[in-house]
């Protein structure tokens, strides 16, 4: 266990830790949204497939992963839509609507990929932007300072979430509708109105994870390359007791913990590497058991609205 | 009369899911260049055609009823159980090691202490998620779909080192699979030179065992009170917590027994990739069922016959069987939309009177 702990492998794990905690990121911040509204979207990982390949697909066609990054962030906003309407308009059982937006994905991404791929290949990607200056601090900064622009997004992504929720008359209709939609909807909030926003919102940010995987991290697609990113992605905001910091928190223990693995196989510890990458699902577990308790949830989580009722 | 009818029409109501599911699904096919008719021909006519097609459809659909029972319980009670896909696994890893370790017993004491093997290890597994959510307020759809990545890699494990076929090793292929089973715990053949076996009659029956359970039993009651409405079998003097947990803990089981009957019925080894899908597409066949234990026996035999005719089809017209994954979401999204068109019906009825 010892190699494990010289200057280069930290300063590695840091580095990895910061770059896989993006698509958790992602998602989780987006997924934050749509719980904050009142919907359980069980479906980001079916969206973050999608987001996944269609970034892929229009990254390597035009060569741009600009565009791929559009791409995604656009089939994201659609497959939320799609929850919305299944969830909202329809009122249907969130959890189980969410698995079969999960299978959707899963089989569409599959079947677009096998009919205009067919076989893995890689494309460029984002390029890692070296920020000056703050780079050159020792140890730290080469881990911190020097990613991709996608990396630098996620983190941002988490005080601009903050703000919006707790600061804006935006955040008040989100919080007050995942709460108390009848209140809310005297008062003159369109609930459904809101609700959507925060899917589709929500969508869009599942597709760009899904993106920062197949043009930004690892650079190409396959099938079902998310392998339960969404699912623990929805975990992270149960853990992260539904505020962006939280969530925060959360995705960073849980990418240097799958960091620390990746080390561990590295660096062939004599630790068989199944139970390596067992890790950081025991976590999510263990990490849902100690929040559960800790912080409540919205009250009108995970349950459709519709006038006149109670 | 008009009672009946509008009962008729409900029950049929999720039936509708599956051909609008087929049009969307006869666009893309239209999309992808191929011609509708003859890939949904081909389809039927592989799954249903012949012997042949049919006995593979009923061999599919066996795992995809037990998984189905235990989704029913677990739903009717409540409590969303995603992980059927481990469940599958440990169970059939329990129900090979059993049969391995004890090859030399008689069969007659195998063959059951291999099922109740797979029965134990599946409602640990659901056990699990079970009790936490009993105990701690764990949400079971997160956590059994963590239970499921766990099963997975552990089964990676077994198969690549404790489990390995000894000949793996001695012919140095070092595939991950288990030594194959001793014959006494194969399941009988019901059909020659087909592969349809006994386990497809256990799923039978055991889905009306689980429907008198449910309908005709104190426990099975309580359990659906819990589901119907928490906060009255609460008053009630139901204890919430421990039907929940039962109802996770007996979706285990029902799916551990589907992994040990698929191994000791279709594969006779343990191997990677075993579950295939079925702890999914389980809940798809128990969904299109309404839930009701019965109901499941068609739509399994109906969703086994789509992943047999997936394949007959990706060979017919090259369109790849993913498609019928993408149909299999569709129909869930179809089924759950649909369901609130019968609450607002049911609904006027009560406020007419």
């Amino acid at each position: 266990m010892a190699e494990l702990f010289t200057l280069p492998v930290l300063v590695g794990i840091l580095y990895s830790g910061i770059r896989l905690a993006t698509p958790y990121l992602f998602a989780a911040v987006g997924e934050t949204f749509a719980q904050r509204s009142g919907v359980l979207n069980l479906g980001v990982e079916g969206i973050m497939l999608m987001g996944a390949f269609s970034g892929f697909y229009v990254g390597m066609k035009t060569g741009s992963p600009l565009l791929g990054l559009l791409a995604a962030a656009v089939v994201g906003i659609l497959m939320g839509l799609l929850m919305s309407f299944i969830s909202v308009t329809m009122q249907a059982e969130q959890g189980i609507s969410g698995i079969g937006l999960h299978l959707f994905g899963l089989g569409l991404s599959s079947l677009l990929f096998k009919t205009t791929m067919g076989g893995v290949e890689s494309i460029e990607g984002f390029k890692a932007v070296r920020i000056p200056l703050l780079a050159d601090i020792p140890y730290v900064g080469e881990s911190l300072f020097n990613h991709n622009v996608l990396v630098y997004a996620a983190f941002l992504l988490v005080p601009l979430s903050a703000w919006v929720l707790n600061k804006t008359t935006l955040g008040l209709k989100i919080r007050a509708v995942g709460q108390n939609p009848q209140a809310a909807d005297t008062l003159g909030v369109n609930v459904a109105r809101v609700r959507y926003f925060c899917v589709c919102l929500g969508g869009m940010l599942a597709g760009i994870a899904g993106a920062s995987l197949s043009i930004a991290l690892i650079n190409l697609f396959q099938e079902n390359m998310t392998n339960g990113m969404g699912f623990i992605a929805v975990a992270l905001v149960y853990f992260g007791g539904w505020r962006p910091f939280g969530v925060m928190g959360g995705a960073l223990l849980f990418s240097f913990v799958n960091a620390f693995q990746l080390w561990i196989q590295v660096k062939g510890i004599n630790i068989p590497s199944d139970f390596a990458i067992m890790m950081p699902y025991v976590l999510t577990i263990l990490a849902l058991a100690f929040a559960t308790k800790r912080a409540q949830g919205p009250a009108a989580l995970s349950k459709p609205y519709e006038r006149g009722e109670n | 009369m008009k009672r009946v009818l509008n009962k008729v029409f409900e029950a049929l109501l999720p039936l509708l899911a599956v051909p609008v599911a087929f049009l969307i699904g006869a666009i893309m096919l239209l999309a992808l260049g191929a011609n509708p008719l003859e890939a949904y021909g081909a389809m039927i006519a592989g799954a249903f055609g012949d012997v042949s097609g049919l006995t593979q459809t009923l061999v599919k659909a066996t795992p995809l009823l037990l998984v189905g029972l235990g989704v029913c319980i677990a739903f009717r009670g409540g409590v969303i159980n995603i992980g059927g896909e481990g469940q599958i696994i440990v169970g059939a890893l329990a129900a090979t090691a059993v049969a391995v370790g004890f090859k030399e017993w008689p069969g007659l004491v195998l063959l059951p202490l291999c099922l109740l093997a797979g029965v134990l290890a599946g409602a640990m597994w659901g056990g699990v998620p079970g009790i936490l959510k009993a105990k701690l307020g764990v949400n079971e759809i997160l956590s059994t779909v963590m239970m499921n990545a766990i099963a997975v890699q552990l089964s990676n494990y077994l198969l690549r080192g404790p489990m390995i076929d000894p000949k793996e090793i001695e012919a140095g292929t070092r595939i991950a699979q288990s030594a194959l089973l001793p014959r006494s715990v194969w399941l009988a053949r019901l059909v020659p030179q087909t592969l349809l076996h006994s386990g497809a009659i256990i799923a039978v029956v055991l889905a009306v065992v689980v429907f008198i359970f449910l309908w005709r039993t104190t426990i099975g009651y309580r359990i659906r009170a819990v589901g119907l409405n928490r906060d009255a079998a609460k008053y009630a003097g139901i204890k919430v917590p421990f039907y929940q947990a039962l109802s996770l803990i007996l979706g285990g089981a029902f799916a551990g027994l589907a992994g040990a009957i698929e191994v000791m019925g279709v594969q006779h080894r343990m191997m990677e990739n075993l579950a295939s899908g079925y702890g999914f597409s389980g809940i798809v066949a128990a969904l299109f069922g309404s839930l009701h234990p019965l109901g499941s026996i068609p739509a399994s035999v109906l969703f086994g016959g789509l992943l047999v005719g997936a394949d007959k089809m990706q060979r017919a017209v090259q369109v790849p069987s993913a498609l019928i994954d993408t149909l299999l979401g569709l129909v869930v999204l179809l089924v759950v939309g649909s369901q609130v068109i019968s609450r607002r019906r049911a609904r006027r009825r009560e406020t007419r009177g």
